[in-house]
Protein backbone atom coordinates (compact mmCIF):
# COMPACT_ATOMS: atom_id res chain seq x y z
CA UNK A 1 0.00 0.00 0.00
CA UNK A 2 0.98 3.60 0.28
CA UNK A 3 0.66 4.22 -3.42
CA UNK A 4 -1.93 6.87 -4.07
CA UNK A 5 -4.37 5.84 -6.79
CA UNK A 6 -4.37 8.30 -9.68
CA UNK A 7 -7.75 9.99 -9.90
CA UNK A 8 -9.61 9.50 -13.13
CA UNK A 9 -11.71 12.35 -14.49
CA UNK A 10 -14.74 10.36 -15.64
CA UNK A 11 -17.36 13.10 -15.55
CA UNK A 12 -18.64 12.20 -19.01
CA UNK A 13 -20.20 8.98 -17.68
CA UNK A 14 -23.11 11.18 -16.53
CA UNK A 15 -24.10 12.08 -20.10
CA UNK A 16 -27.44 10.76 -21.35
CA UNK A 17 -29.66 7.88 -20.24
CA UNK A 18 -26.79 5.44 -20.84
CA UNK A 19 -23.26 6.67 -21.53
CA UNK A 20 -20.69 4.55 -23.33
CA UNK A 21 -17.84 7.00 -22.71
CA UNK A 22 -16.48 8.27 -19.40
CA UNK A 23 -13.12 9.87 -20.12
CA UNK A 24 -12.75 12.62 -22.72
CA UNK A 25 -10.81 15.87 -22.99
CA UNK A 26 -14.08 17.78 -23.27
CA UNK A 27 -15.38 16.66 -19.84
CA UNK A 28 -16.09 20.33 -18.99
CA UNK A 29 -19.15 19.88 -21.23
CA UNK A 30 -20.75 18.11 -18.25
CA UNK A 31 -19.96 20.96 -15.82
CA UNK A 32 -21.56 23.40 -18.25
CA UNK A 33 -24.66 21.18 -18.48
CA UNK A 34 -24.85 21.30 -14.68
CA UNK A 35 -24.83 25.10 -14.96
CA UNK A 36 -27.69 24.91 -17.47
CA UNK A 37 -25.58 25.59 -20.56
CA UNK A 38 -25.11 23.51 -23.72
CA UNK A 39 -21.68 24.35 -25.10
CA UNK A 40 -19.63 23.74 -28.22
CA UNK A 41 -15.97 24.55 -28.91
CA UNK A 42 -14.27 27.08 -31.17
CA UNK A 43 -10.64 26.78 -32.33
CA UNK A 44 -8.68 29.76 -31.01
CA UNK A 45 -6.22 29.48 -33.89
CA UNK A 46 -8.48 29.30 -36.99
CA UNK A 47 -11.93 30.09 -35.58
CA UNK A 48 -13.55 26.81 -36.68
CA UNK A 49 -16.73 26.07 -34.72
CA UNK A 50 -17.54 22.55 -33.50
CA UNK A 51 -20.63 20.86 -32.17
CA UNK A 52 -20.43 18.35 -30.66
CA UNK A 53 -17.44 19.96 -28.92
CA UNK A 54 -13.99 18.62 -29.68
CA UNK A 55 -10.57 19.04 -28.14
CA UNK A 56 -8.57 19.07 -31.37
CA UNK A 57 -8.85 21.02 -34.63
CA UNK A 58 -8.32 19.12 -37.88
CA UNK A 59 -7.99 22.35 -39.86
CA UNK A 60 -4.87 23.71 -38.21
CA UNK A 61 -3.87 20.87 -35.82
CA UNK A 62 -4.04 23.13 -32.80
CA UNK A 63 -5.69 21.88 -29.63
CA UNK A 64 -6.43 25.23 -28.05
CA UNK A 65 -10.21 25.60 -27.85
CA UNK A 66 -12.62 28.02 -26.25
CA UNK A 67 -16.19 27.19 -25.28
CA UNK A 68 -19.24 28.91 -26.79
CA UNK A 69 -22.88 28.50 -25.82
CA UNK A 70 -25.42 26.91 -28.15
CA UNK A 71 -28.04 29.66 -28.09
CA UNK A 72 -30.84 31.06 -30.20
CA UNK A 73 -33.06 29.09 -32.53
CA UNK A 74 -32.23 26.17 -34.75
CA UNK A 75 -34.33 24.72 -37.57
CA UNK A 76 -35.56 21.12 -37.36
CA UNK A 77 -33.88 19.27 -40.26
CA UNK A 78 -35.39 15.83 -39.63
CA UNK A 79 -36.56 13.52 -36.83
CA UNK A 80 -37.96 10.10 -35.97
CA UNK A 81 -40.07 8.84 -33.08
CA UNK A 82 -38.91 5.51 -31.67
CA UNK A 83 -41.48 2.92 -30.60
CA UNK A 84 -38.74 0.42 -29.78
CA UNK A 85 -35.59 1.24 -27.92
CA UNK A 86 -32.14 -0.21 -27.53
CA UNK A 87 -31.16 -1.87 -24.24
CA UNK A 88 -31.31 0.55 -21.31
CA UNK A 89 -33.74 3.01 -22.94
CA UNK A 90 -36.97 0.97 -22.72
CA UNK A 91 -38.53 3.22 -20.05
CA UNK A 92 -38.20 6.29 -22.28
CA UNK A 93 -40.32 5.01 -25.20
CA UNK A 94 -41.80 6.71 -27.17
CA UNK A 95 -39.24 9.45 -27.77
CA UNK A 96 -38.06 11.41 -30.80
CA UNK A 97 -34.46 11.92 -31.93
CA UNK A 98 -33.78 14.88 -34.17
CA UNK A 99 -31.25 17.20 -35.78
CA UNK A 100 -31.32 21.01 -35.46
CA UNK A 101 -29.53 23.30 -37.92
CA UNK A 102 -28.00 26.41 -36.35
CA UNK A 103 -26.28 27.58 -39.53
CA UNK A 104 -22.65 27.38 -38.37
CA UNK A 105 -23.20 23.98 -36.79
CA UNK A 106 -25.86 21.34 -36.17
CA UNK A 107 -27.01 19.65 -32.96
CA UNK A 108 -28.17 16.03 -32.68
CA UNK A 109 -30.41 15.23 -29.71
CA UNK A 110 -33.90 14.47 -28.44
CA UNK A 111 -37.11 16.43 -28.80
CA UNK A 112 -38.73 17.21 -25.44
CA UNK A 113 -41.74 15.01 -24.63
CA UNK A 114 -43.63 18.26 -23.95
CA UNK A 115 -43.87 18.86 -27.69
CA UNK A 116 -46.97 17.00 -28.95
CA UNK A 117 -46.20 14.58 -31.80
CA UNK A 118 -48.65 16.27 -34.17
CA UNK A 119 -46.93 19.61 -33.71
CA UNK A 120 -43.50 18.39 -34.79
CA UNK A 121 -42.68 19.33 -38.38
CA UNK A 122 -39.53 19.74 -40.45
CA UNK A 123 -38.46 23.38 -40.67
CA UNK A 124 -39.93 24.39 -37.28
CA UNK A 125 -37.80 26.58 -35.04
CA UNK A 126 -36.57 25.02 -31.82
CA UNK A 127 -34.20 25.78 -28.97
CA UNK A 128 -31.76 23.49 -27.16
CA UNK A 129 -32.06 23.29 -23.38
CA UNK A 130 -30.42 21.24 -20.64
CA UNK A 131 -32.45 18.31 -19.36
CA UNK A 132 -31.84 16.86 -15.88
CA UNK A 133 -32.38 13.10 -15.72
CA UNK A 134 -32.80 10.90 -12.61
CA UNK A 135 -29.71 9.99 -10.54
CA UNK A 136 -27.79 13.16 -11.42
CA UNK A 137 -27.55 12.30 -15.09
CA UNK A 138 -27.81 15.01 -17.75
CA UNK A 139 -28.50 15.53 -21.41
CA UNK A 140 -30.13 18.21 -23.54
CA UNK A 141 -33.34 18.40 -25.54
CA UNK A 142 -35.17 20.50 -28.10
CA UNK A 143 -38.22 22.64 -27.33
CA UNK A 144 -40.54 24.73 -29.47
CA UNK A 145 -39.00 28.19 -29.90
CA UNK B 1 -1.57 -4.64 -66.18
CA UNK B 2 -4.21 -7.31 -66.65
CA UNK B 3 -7.77 -7.45 -65.43
CA UNK B 4 -8.98 -8.89 -62.13
CA UNK B 5 -11.76 -11.45 -62.19
CA UNK B 6 -14.10 -13.37 -59.92
CA UNK B 7 -13.78 -17.13 -60.42
CA UNK B 8 -15.94 -18.51 -57.63
CA UNK B 9 -18.83 -17.42 -55.45
CA UNK B 10 -20.65 -19.05 -52.56
CA UNK B 11 -22.86 -18.38 -49.61
CA UNK B 12 -24.47 -20.28 -46.79
CA UNK B 13 -28.22 -20.29 -46.39
CA UNK B 14 -29.17 -17.17 -44.42
CA UNK B 15 -30.93 -18.40 -41.27
CA UNK B 16 -32.05 -17.49 -37.78
CA UNK B 17 -29.94 -19.20 -35.15
CA UNK B 18 -27.31 -21.09 -37.17
CA UNK B 19 -26.79 -24.46 -35.43
CA UNK B 20 -23.00 -24.32 -35.37
CA UNK B 21 -19.96 -22.22 -34.54
CA UNK B 22 -18.66 -19.31 -36.64
CA UNK B 23 -15.90 -21.40 -38.23
CA UNK B 24 -18.50 -23.95 -39.32
CA UNK B 25 -20.72 -21.17 -40.63
CA UNK B 26 -17.81 -19.76 -42.65
CA UNK B 27 -17.12 -23.23 -44.05
CA UNK B 28 -20.56 -23.36 -45.70
CA UNK B 29 -20.00 -20.28 -47.88
CA UNK B 30 -16.34 -21.11 -48.52
CA UNK B 31 -17.11 -24.68 -49.62
CA UNK B 32 -19.67 -23.49 -52.16
CA UNK B 33 -17.27 -20.95 -53.65
CA UNK B 34 -14.45 -23.52 -53.88
CA UNK B 35 -16.72 -26.05 -55.58
CA UNK B 36 -17.86 -23.26 -57.89
CA UNK B 37 -14.27 -22.30 -58.76
CA UNK B 38 -13.14 -25.94 -58.86
CA UNK B 39 -9.83 -25.15 -57.23
CA UNK B 40 -8.08 -26.42 -54.09
CA UNK B 41 -7.02 -24.51 -51.00
CA UNK B 42 -3.41 -24.61 -52.25
CA UNK B 43 -4.46 -22.39 -55.17
CA UNK B 44 -5.44 -19.59 -52.79
CA UNK B 45 -2.60 -17.20 -51.96
CA UNK B 46 -4.27 -15.16 -49.20
CA UNK B 47 -7.57 -14.70 -47.40
CA UNK B 48 -9.41 -11.63 -46.12
CA UNK B 49 -11.96 -12.27 -43.35
CA UNK B 50 -14.77 -9.72 -43.14
CA UNK B 51 -17.37 -9.08 -40.42
CA UNK B 52 -18.56 -6.52 -37.90
CA UNK B 53 -16.51 -7.41 -34.81
CA UNK B 54 -19.01 -6.41 -32.12
CA UNK B 55 -21.00 -9.61 -32.76
CA UNK B 56 -17.99 -11.89 -32.40
CA UNK B 57 -16.93 -13.59 -29.22
CA UNK B 58 -13.84 -14.97 -30.95
CA UNK B 59 -11.01 -12.49 -30.90
CA UNK B 60 -9.31 -12.22 -34.31
CA UNK B 61 -11.42 -14.72 -36.29
CA UNK B 62 -9.03 -14.65 -39.28
CA UNK B 63 -6.59 -17.15 -37.77
CA UNK B 64 -9.33 -19.51 -36.65
CA UNK B 65 -10.94 -19.49 -40.10
CA UNK B 66 -7.64 -19.92 -41.96
CA UNK B 67 -6.99 -23.02 -39.85
CA UNK B 68 -10.50 -24.48 -40.24
CA UNK B 69 -10.71 -23.75 -43.99
CA UNK B 70 -7.22 -25.11 -44.74
CA UNK B 71 -5.75 -21.74 -45.70
CA UNK B 72 -2.66 -22.03 -43.47
CA UNK B 73 0.21 -21.01 -43.91
CA UNK B 74 -0.98 -18.36 -46.38
CA UNK B 75 -1.38 -14.82 -45.04
CA UNK B 76 -4.78 -13.87 -43.63
CA UNK B 77 -6.24 -10.80 -41.95
CA UNK B 78 -9.46 -9.32 -40.69
CA UNK B 79 -11.14 -6.33 -42.34
CA UNK B 80 -14.25 -4.42 -41.35
CA UNK B 81 -16.40 -1.54 -42.53
CA UNK B 82 -19.62 -2.58 -40.76
CA UNK B 83 -22.27 -3.84 -43.22
CA UNK B 84 -20.05 -3.20 -46.27
CA UNK B 85 -17.11 -5.24 -44.93
CA UNK B 86 -17.03 -7.84 -47.68
CA UNK B 87 -17.34 -5.26 -50.50
CA UNK B 88 -14.39 -3.52 -48.89
CA UNK B 89 -12.76 -6.98 -48.87
CA UNK B 90 -13.27 -7.18 -52.65
CA UNK B 91 -11.61 -3.77 -53.02
CA UNK B 92 -8.57 -4.91 -51.02
CA UNK B 93 -8.37 -8.25 -52.85
CA UNK B 94 -8.39 -6.30 -56.13
CA UNK B 95 -5.48 -4.15 -55.01
CA UNK B 96 -3.49 -7.13 -53.67
CA UNK B 97 -3.82 -8.81 -57.06
CA UNK B 98 -3.32 -5.68 -59.14
CA UNK B 99 -0.11 -4.94 -57.20
CA UNK B 100 1.23 -8.36 -58.08
CA UNK B 101 1.58 -9.44 -54.43
CA UNK B 102 -0.94 -12.26 -54.88
CA UNK B 103 -2.71 -14.07 -57.73
CA UNK B 104 -5.73 -15.58 -55.99
CA UNK B 105 -7.44 -14.13 -52.90
CA UNK B 106 -10.50 -15.43 -50.99
CA UNK B 107 -12.81 -12.78 -49.52
CA UNK B 108 -14.77 -14.48 -46.74
CA UNK B 109 -17.63 -12.63 -45.08
CA UNK B 110 -19.63 -13.89 -42.12
CA UNK B 111 -21.83 -12.88 -39.22
CA UNK B 112 -23.41 -14.93 -36.51
CA UNK B 113 -25.74 -12.36 -35.06
CA UNK B 114 -27.32 -14.98 -32.81
CA UNK B 115 -24.06 -15.19 -30.80
CA UNK B 116 -25.71 -12.48 -28.66
CA UNK B 117 -29.31 -11.77 -27.59
CA UNK B 118 -31.66 -9.66 -29.68
CA UNK B 119 -31.65 -6.82 -27.12
CA UNK B 120 -27.85 -6.85 -27.00
CA UNK B 121 -27.85 -6.91 -30.76
CA UNK B 122 -30.04 -3.77 -30.87
CA UNK B 123 -27.73 -2.04 -28.43
CA UNK B 124 -24.72 -2.91 -30.58
CA UNK B 125 -26.45 -1.77 -33.75
CA UNK B 126 -26.83 1.66 -32.10
CA UNK B 127 -23.14 1.62 -31.27
CA UNK B 128 -22.33 1.54 -34.98
CA UNK B 129 -23.03 5.27 -34.72
CA UNK B 130 -21.30 7.91 -32.55
CA UNK B 131 -21.18 6.35 -29.06
CA UNK B 132 -19.94 9.51 -27.37
CA UNK B 133 -22.50 12.01 -28.65
CA UNK B 134 -25.44 10.11 -30.17
CA UNK B 135 -25.89 6.72 -28.49
CA UNK B 136 -26.58 8.29 -25.01
CA UNK B 137 -29.85 9.60 -26.52
CA UNK B 138 -31.02 6.05 -27.29
CA UNK B 139 -30.39 5.71 -31.00
CA UNK B 140 -30.73 2.68 -33.24
CA UNK B 141 -30.32 1.90 -36.92
CA UNK B 142 -34.02 2.00 -37.92
CA UNK B 143 -34.40 5.44 -36.31
CA UNK B 144 -31.46 6.91 -38.19
CA UNK B 145 -32.76 5.64 -41.53
CA UNK B 146 -36.22 6.83 -40.48
CA UNK B 147 -34.77 10.34 -40.24
CA UNK B 148 -33.72 10.00 -43.89
CA UNK B 149 -37.17 8.68 -44.80
CA UNK B 150 -38.82 11.63 -43.04
CA UNK B 151 -36.63 14.14 -44.92
CA UNK B 152 -37.29 12.38 -48.26
CA UNK B 153 -41.03 12.48 -47.63
CA UNK B 154 -40.89 16.17 -46.76
CA UNK B 155 -38.80 17.11 -49.80
CA UNK B 156 -40.38 14.91 -52.49
CA UNK B 157 -43.81 13.89 -51.18
CA UNK B 158 -42.72 10.26 -50.85
CA UNK B 159 -45.26 8.22 -48.86
CA UNK B 160 -45.10 5.24 -46.53
CA UNK B 161 -47.10 3.38 -49.23
CA UNK B 162 -44.33 4.05 -51.78
CA UNK B 163 -41.84 2.46 -49.38
CA UNK B 164 -44.13 -0.53 -48.84
CA UNK B 165 -43.96 -1.28 -52.59
CA UNK B 166 -40.23 -1.91 -52.21
CA UNK B 167 -40.81 -4.50 -49.50
CA UNK B 168 -43.51 -6.20 -51.55
CA UNK B 169 -41.03 -6.54 -54.42
CA UNK B 170 -38.28 -7.88 -52.12
CA UNK B 171 -40.62 -10.48 -50.63
CA UNK B 172 -41.74 -11.67 -54.05
CA UNK B 173 -38.13 -12.69 -54.76
CA UNK B 174 -37.31 -13.83 -51.22
CA UNK B 175 -40.02 -16.45 -51.73
CA UNK B 176 -38.16 -18.02 -54.65
CA UNK B 177 -34.63 -17.72 -53.16
CA UNK B 178 -33.85 -20.92 -51.28
CA UNK B 179 -31.01 -19.14 -49.42
CA UNK B 180 -33.32 -16.43 -48.03
CA UNK B 181 -34.21 -16.24 -44.33
CA UNK B 182 -37.63 -14.67 -44.98
CA UNK B 183 -39.53 -16.82 -47.47
CA UNK B 184 -43.03 -15.54 -46.71
CA UNK B 185 -45.00 -13.26 -49.02
CA UNK B 186 -45.61 -9.64 -48.02
CA UNK B 187 -48.63 -7.91 -49.55
CA UNK B 188 -49.29 -4.21 -49.84
CA UNK B 189 -52.44 -4.68 -47.71
CA UNK B 190 -50.43 -6.09 -44.77
CA UNK B 191 -48.92 -2.62 -44.23
CA UNK B 192 -52.37 -1.20 -43.41
CA UNK B 193 -53.62 -4.26 -41.48
CA UNK B 194 -53.22 -3.59 -37.74
CA UNK B 195 -53.34 -7.36 -37.16
CA UNK B 196 -50.28 -7.94 -39.31
CA UNK B 197 -46.85 -7.74 -37.66
CA UNK B 198 -45.65 -6.05 -40.89
CA UNK B 199 -47.62 -2.87 -40.00
CA UNK B 200 -46.19 -2.56 -36.47
CA UNK B 201 -44.40 0.71 -35.67
CA UNK B 202 -40.62 0.72 -35.17
CA UNK B 203 -39.34 4.27 -35.65
CA UNK B 204 -41.69 6.59 -37.51
CA UNK B 205 -42.22 6.64 -40.45
CA UNK B 206 -40.65 3.15 -40.75
CA UNK B 207 -42.62 0.05 -39.81
CA UNK B 208 -41.61 -3.57 -39.21
CA UNK B 209 -42.08 -4.34 -42.91
CA UNK B 210 -39.63 -1.58 -43.86
CA UNK B 211 -36.78 -3.23 -41.95
CA UNK B 212 -34.46 -6.00 -43.11
CA UNK B 213 -34.32 -9.43 -41.52
CA UNK B 214 -31.41 -10.19 -39.18
CA UNK B 215 -29.72 -13.46 -40.04
CA UNK B 216 -26.68 -15.64 -39.57
CA UNK B 217 -24.76 -16.31 -42.73
CA UNK B 218 -21.48 -16.49 -44.60
CA UNK B 219 -20.29 -15.72 -48.11
CA UNK B 220 -17.13 -16.16 -50.12
CA UNK B 221 -15.82 -14.55 -53.31
CA UNK B 222 -12.68 -15.96 -54.99
CA UNK B 223 -10.80 -13.21 -56.81
CA UNK B 224 -8.00 -13.87 -59.32
CA UNK B 225 -5.56 -12.23 -61.71
CA UNK B 226 -6.54 -12.32 -65.40
CA UNK B 227 -4.02 -15.05 -66.13
CA UNK B 228 -5.21 -17.29 -63.29
CA UNK B 229 -8.86 -16.49 -63.96
CA UNK B 230 -8.54 -17.61 -67.59
CA UNK B 231 -6.63 -20.73 -66.54
CA UNK B 232 -9.08 -21.78 -63.81
CA UNK B 233 -12.44 -20.58 -65.03
CA UNK B 234 -14.61 -20.89 -68.16
CA UNK B 235 -16.81 -17.91 -67.29
CA UNK B 236 -14.84 -15.39 -65.24
CA UNK B 237 -16.68 -12.23 -64.27
CA UNK B 238 -14.44 -9.16 -64.44
CA UNK B 239 -14.21 -6.31 -61.97
CA UNK B 240 -14.81 -3.27 -64.20
CA UNK B 241 -15.11 -0.51 -61.63
CA UNK B 242 -14.75 0.04 -57.88
CA UNK B 243 -15.75 3.07 -55.84
CA UNK B 244 -15.60 3.78 -52.12
CA UNK B 245 -16.28 6.77 -49.89
CA UNK B 246 -17.17 7.79 -46.34
CA UNK B 247 -18.99 10.56 -44.53
CA UNK B 248 -19.16 11.83 -40.94
CA UNK B 249 -20.44 9.39 -38.29
CA UNK B 250 -22.36 12.05 -36.36
CA UNK B 251 -25.40 13.29 -38.28
CA UNK B 252 -24.44 16.78 -37.10
CA UNK B 253 -21.64 16.71 -39.69
CA UNK B 254 -23.99 16.07 -42.62
CA UNK B 255 -25.96 18.41 -44.88
CA UNK B 256 -28.06 16.02 -46.95
CA UNK B 257 -30.83 13.75 -45.59
CA UNK B 258 -32.62 12.80 -48.81
CA UNK B 259 -29.75 10.60 -50.01
CA UNK B 260 -26.40 9.08 -49.01
CA UNK B 261 -23.42 11.13 -50.16
CA UNK B 262 -20.97 8.24 -49.70
CA UNK B 263 -23.09 6.06 -52.00
CA UNK B 264 -23.33 8.75 -54.66
CA UNK B 265 -19.60 9.41 -54.53
CA UNK B 266 -18.69 5.69 -54.64
CA UNK B 267 -21.08 5.23 -57.57
CA UNK B 268 -19.57 8.10 -59.55
CA UNK B 269 -16.07 6.70 -59.00
CA UNK B 270 -17.08 3.19 -60.02
CA UNK B 271 -18.83 4.40 -63.20
CA UNK B 272 -15.80 6.49 -64.11
CA UNK B 273 -13.37 3.61 -63.60
CA UNK B 274 -15.58 1.29 -65.67
CA UNK B 275 -16.08 3.97 -68.33
CA UNK B 276 -19.86 3.58 -68.27
CA UNK B 277 -22.98 5.34 -66.96
CA UNK B 278 -26.04 4.24 -65.00
CA UNK B 279 -27.84 3.48 -68.28
CA UNK B 280 -25.39 0.66 -68.98
CA UNK B 281 -26.31 -1.31 -65.84
CA UNK B 282 -28.45 -4.38 -66.63
CA UNK B 283 -28.98 -5.72 -63.10
CA UNK B 284 -28.19 -4.32 -59.63
CA UNK B 285 -27.95 -5.36 -56.01
CA UNK B 286 -28.43 -2.44 -53.64
CA UNK B 287 -28.15 -2.20 -49.87
CA UNK B 288 -31.82 -2.26 -48.82
CA UNK B 289 -31.30 -2.53 -45.06
CA UNK B 290 -34.50 -0.47 -44.98
CA UNK B 291 -36.97 0.27 -47.78
CA UNK B 292 -35.94 3.94 -47.80
CA UNK B 293 -32.33 2.83 -48.38
CA UNK B 294 -33.30 1.13 -51.65
CA UNK B 295 -35.26 4.18 -52.76
CA UNK B 296 -32.28 6.45 -52.08
CA UNK B 297 -29.99 3.99 -53.88
CA UNK B 298 -32.05 4.35 -57.10
CA UNK B 299 -31.40 8.08 -56.94
CA UNK B 300 -27.80 8.02 -55.68
CA UNK B 301 -26.77 5.56 -58.43
CA UNK B 302 -28.48 7.54 -61.18
CA UNK B 303 -31.22 5.00 -61.99
CA UNK B 304 -33.61 7.88 -61.22
CA UNK B 305 -33.16 11.59 -60.65
CA UNK B 306 -33.38 12.87 -57.05
CA UNK B 307 -37.00 12.39 -55.96
CA UNK B 308 -37.69 10.13 -58.94
CA UNK B 309 -37.16 6.83 -57.14
CA UNK B 310 -40.83 6.42 -56.30
CA UNK B 311 -41.82 6.54 -59.99
CA UNK B 312 -39.36 3.72 -60.68
CA UNK B 313 -40.90 1.34 -58.14
CA UNK B 314 -44.48 2.39 -58.94
CA UNK B 315 -43.87 1.54 -62.61
CA UNK B 316 -42.28 -1.79 -61.54
CA UNK B 317 -39.11 -0.87 -63.44
CA UNK B 318 -36.94 -2.47 -60.73
CA UNK B 319 -38.71 -5.85 -61.03
CA UNK B 320 -37.01 -8.65 -62.98
CA UNK B 321 -38.79 -7.70 -66.23
CA UNK B 322 -38.24 -3.94 -65.78
CA UNK B 323 -35.66 -1.61 -67.28
CA UNK B 324 -33.30 -1.85 -64.26
CA UNK B 325 -33.92 -4.96 -62.12
CA UNK B 326 -32.85 -4.40 -58.49
CA UNK B 327 -32.50 -6.98 -55.70
CA UNK B 328 -34.20 -9.80 -57.56
CA UNK B 329 -32.79 -12.19 -54.93
CA UNK B 330 -34.96 -10.74 -52.13
CA UNK B 331 -32.41 -8.16 -51.00
CA UNK B 332 -31.47 -7.60 -47.38
CA UNK B 333 -35.18 -7.11 -46.65
CA UNK B 334 -36.10 -10.75 -47.37
CA UNK B 335 -32.90 -12.65 -48.15
CA UNK B 336 -31.55 -11.34 -44.84
CA UNK B 337 -28.65 -9.22 -43.62
CA UNK B 338 -25.81 -11.07 -41.87
CA UNK B 339 -23.67 -7.91 -41.75
CA UNK B 340 -20.20 -9.12 -42.80
CA UNK B 341 -21.58 -11.68 -45.27
CA UNK B 342 -23.95 -9.31 -47.06
CA UNK B 343 -21.59 -7.74 -49.63
CA UNK B 344 -20.26 -11.14 -50.67
CA UNK B 345 -23.81 -12.42 -51.09
CA UNK B 346 -24.70 -9.40 -53.26
CA UNK B 347 -21.59 -10.03 -55.39
CA UNK B 348 -22.56 -13.70 -55.69
CA UNK B 349 -26.02 -12.76 -56.97
CA UNK B 350 -24.58 -10.47 -59.65
CA UNK B 351 -21.95 -13.03 -60.69
CA UNK B 352 -24.63 -15.72 -61.09
CA UNK B 353 -26.79 -13.25 -63.05
CA UNK B 354 -23.93 -12.40 -65.43
CA UNK B 355 -23.17 -16.09 -65.95
CA UNK B 356 -26.85 -16.80 -66.65
CA UNK B 357 -27.03 -19.16 -63.68
CA UNK B 358 -29.55 -17.37 -61.44
CA UNK B 359 -32.40 -19.85 -62.03
CA UNK B 360 -35.89 -18.51 -61.36
CA UNK B 361 -34.38 -15.11 -60.48
CA UNK B 362 -32.51 -14.81 -63.81
CA UNK B 363 -32.75 -11.44 -65.57
CA UNK B 364 -32.71 -11.58 -69.38
CA UNK B 365 -29.13 -11.68 -70.68
CA UNK B 366 -27.36 -9.08 -68.49
CA UNK B 367 -23.85 -7.98 -69.46
CA UNK B 368 -23.03 -5.48 -66.72
CA UNK B 369 -24.10 -5.63 -63.07
CA UNK B 370 -23.66 -3.36 -60.07
CA UNK B 371 -23.30 -3.95 -56.31
CA UNK B 372 -24.10 -1.09 -53.89
CA UNK B 373 -23.14 -1.96 -50.31
CA UNK B 374 -23.37 0.50 -47.41
CA UNK B 375 -21.85 0.33 -43.93
CA UNK B 376 -23.55 2.00 -40.96
CA UNK B 377 -25.95 4.87 -41.52
CA UNK B 378 -24.59 5.77 -44.94
CA UNK B 379 -21.20 5.97 -43.26
CA UNK B 380 -19.22 3.78 -45.66
CA UNK B 381 -20.22 3.46 -49.31
CA UNK B 382 -18.91 0.78 -51.68
CA UNK B 383 -19.99 0.36 -55.30
CA UNK B 384 -18.59 -2.43 -57.49
CA UNK B 385 -19.31 -2.86 -61.20
CA UNK B 386 -18.90 -6.32 -62.70
CA UNK B 387 -19.06 -7.49 -66.29
CA UNK B 388 -18.80 -10.62 -68.43
ZN1 LIG C 1 -8.20 25.36 -36.02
Amino acid sequence: MGKKKKEIDDRFKKFGTVSFTSVTKVNDFIDYLEQGKVMGTRCKECGAVFFPPRADCYNCFFSDMEWFEVSGKGKLMTYSTLEFAPMGFGDDVPYAIALLDYGDYKVFGRISNDVPQDQIHIGMEMTTIVNKLPKGRLNYMFQKA
Amino acid sequence: MGKVGIIGVGQSAFVRGYPGSIRELAFDGFKESMQDAQISTKDIDASIICSAPEYDKQRSPAGVFAEYLGLVPQPTCYLESLCSSSSMGLRFAYSLIKSGLHDVVAVIGFQKMSEISSAESQERMGRGADIQWESPFGTMMPAYYAMYARAHMEQYGTSAEDLALIRVKAASYGQINEKAVYRKPVTFEMFSDPESPISGPVASPLRVGDCCANADGSSCVIVASEEKARAFCKKPVWILGLGAASTTVNLAGRDLFTGLTAARQAGEEAYKMAGITAKDIDVAEVHDCFTIAELMAYENLGFAKPGGGTELIKARETYKEGSIPVNVDGGLLSKGHPIGATGGSQIRTIVLQLRGEAGDMQVKDPEIGLVHNIGGVGLYGNVSILGR
